[in-house]
């Protein structure tokens, strides 16, 4: 225990460092998470309301759950060279398919009795999907947000073997900082996945309309509908 | 000896490798043909050495804490909110936290791994328990079986699908988990891509990338045909 006493001293220490890092960590994955919400959520939210693509849609997240996350980095490095934009682009890939799953099965799981009902109202296509299956399918996508900014603030964790900054810079160079100081980084990213997946679980919470809020009263804040759909890092 | 040693004159050593090789091509199958056997296949064995451990491991765990939960409903919430947050913590972070316990060693990847798969597997198990229908159950009752006969003769059975879909997505996320196992100990796919990572020279990297994409998408198609062993009627009913 005395390593983690060490550990909390180190954090203590060093908050400056730290809290640059972090900062550093979150723009990498606020930018990566940004541009895969972007490419992912029209394209499975289209494919969703058009019923089309649902095995490249759903099959998607099943191969990106097997891209070994150090090796597509560590790829990225090979052709993209080290630093910011090849992590990000590695993290936006494995973003990606999460998001692109969730959306497609959000919307094309759209009860078809109230598509059908609002059809029958005259709403045309463009009607039913904002004003009918988006705010159905919304608490779905989000879990699928949710998912991959844990998941991409996890990753990002690694960006450090490929010269992007992020809190694994510590983590990754014992040398530099001895075991309390990798320790102390490592606890900084644990509180750093845990307050997101906490603020997301959250923010899931306010954006699931009223009515379907009652059927998942009592579900868990940690690990709720949709955290275990894929993750790899 | 040494003064004739120090008369040679310096030439470096490249070794006999090909010209791919030697002009650092971005992957050359020539390397990877000749450090199958020194390099690539034992870190493949020792990657599905650590990833069947964690799995099997995992799943003893939480089939218990499943059956458990099963019983007594109230223990589901606190078992689902301790795996979650151990889900939670990104792996590169657990295995560090875990060092002052148990050491640089293979333990300490293994008891990381093992934490990642028991949310999956503890969920998968009891909903496939719960999708059993009462009707079922009733049924299964009232031709005199013991509670225990039920459980493994009909409900678990009937939750076997549910089951090893967790199992799919637990082992396939081990493979891709057991490559950052490389920073605690030296073992797996890890070991390779790790070791390219550091050189320029990137089949080494590359190779082992690939394999371990390939070894996750042969063990999801070995699961799927295990199930389809292990559920004989679930391919009769949908064949009708």
């Amino acid at each position: 225990m005395n390593d983690f006493a060490d550990a909390l001293r180190f954090i203590a220490d060093n908050t400056a460092l730290l809290w640059q890092l972090t900062l550093d960590h979150l723009a990498l994955s606020g930018a990566a998470v940004g541009i895969a919400l972007a490419l992912a959520i029209p394209l499975g939210v289209t494919l969703g309301h058009l019923h089309r693509g649902s095995f490249a849609a759903i099959n998607a997240s099943n191969v990106g759950r097997a891209l070994p996350s150090l090796a597509l980095i560590s790829i990225g490095v090979a052709v993209l060279g080290i630093g910011f934009v090849n992590v990000m682009v590695a993290l936006v890939v494995l973003a990606f398919p999460i998001v692109l799953t969730n959306a497609y099965v959000a919307v094309d799981g759209v009860d078809p009795d109230a598509v059908e009902a609002a059809r029958g109202m005259g709403m045309t296509g463009r009607e039913v999907l904002w004003k009918v299956e988006l705010p159905l399918a919304l608490p779905l996508i989000f879990a699928g947000v949710r998912t991959a900014v844990v998941y991409v603030i996890a990753t990002a964790t690694l960006a450090a073997v490929a010269g992007a900054h992020s809190l694994g810079d510590v983590i990754v160079d014992q040398a530099t900082y001895r075991l309390p100081g990798v320790l102390g980084a490592a606890i900084c990213v644990a509180v750093l996945a845990l307050l997101a997946e906490l603020l997301f679980a959250a923010l899931q919470r306010a954006v699931t309309p009223r009515a379907l809020r009652l059927e998942e009263r009592g579900a868990p804040l940690l690990g709720g509908p949709g955290t275990t759909n894929e993750r790899t890092t | 000896m040494t003064a004739l040693a120090a008369a040679q004159p310096v030439i470096p050593d490249f070794g006999r490798g090909s010209s791919c090789v030697r002009d650092n091509g971005t992957f050359c199958w020539d390397w990877v043909r000749a450090h199958w056997g020194d390099t690539l296949r034992p870190a493949l064995v020792q990657h599905v050495a650590l990833t069947a451990v964690a799995v099997a491991i995992g799943f003893a765990i939480a089939f218990a804490l499943a059956l458990l939960a099963h019983r007594r409903g109230r223990l589901t919430t606190p078992v689902v909110l301790v795996t979650g947050l151990l889900y939670t913590i990104p792996s590169l972070a657990l295995f560090q936290l875990l060092v002052p316990f148990t050491g640089l060693s293979r333990t300490t990847a293994e008891i990381a791994l093992v934490s990642y798969t028991l949310l999956i597997l503890f969920r998968n198990t009891l909903a496939g328990l719960a999708g059993v229908p009462e009707e079922v159950r009733d049924a299964a009752r009232g031709m005199g079986l013991t509670p225990r006969q039920l459980l493994w003769r009909v409900e678990l059975p009937l939750a076997l699908p549910a089951i090893v879909a967790g199992m799919r997505i637990a082992t396939v996320t081990v493979i891709s988990l057991a490559t950052v196992a490389v920073f605690v100990v030296n073992e797996g796919l890890g070991a390779p891509i790790f070791d390219g990572l550091q050189q320029t020279f990137k089949t080494e990297l590359i190779a082992a990338g690939a394999l371990c994409v390939a070894l996750a998408l042969a063990a999801d198609a070995l699961l799927v045909l295990v199930q389809r062993a292990l559920t004989p009627w679930t391919r009769v009913a949908r064949s009708r």
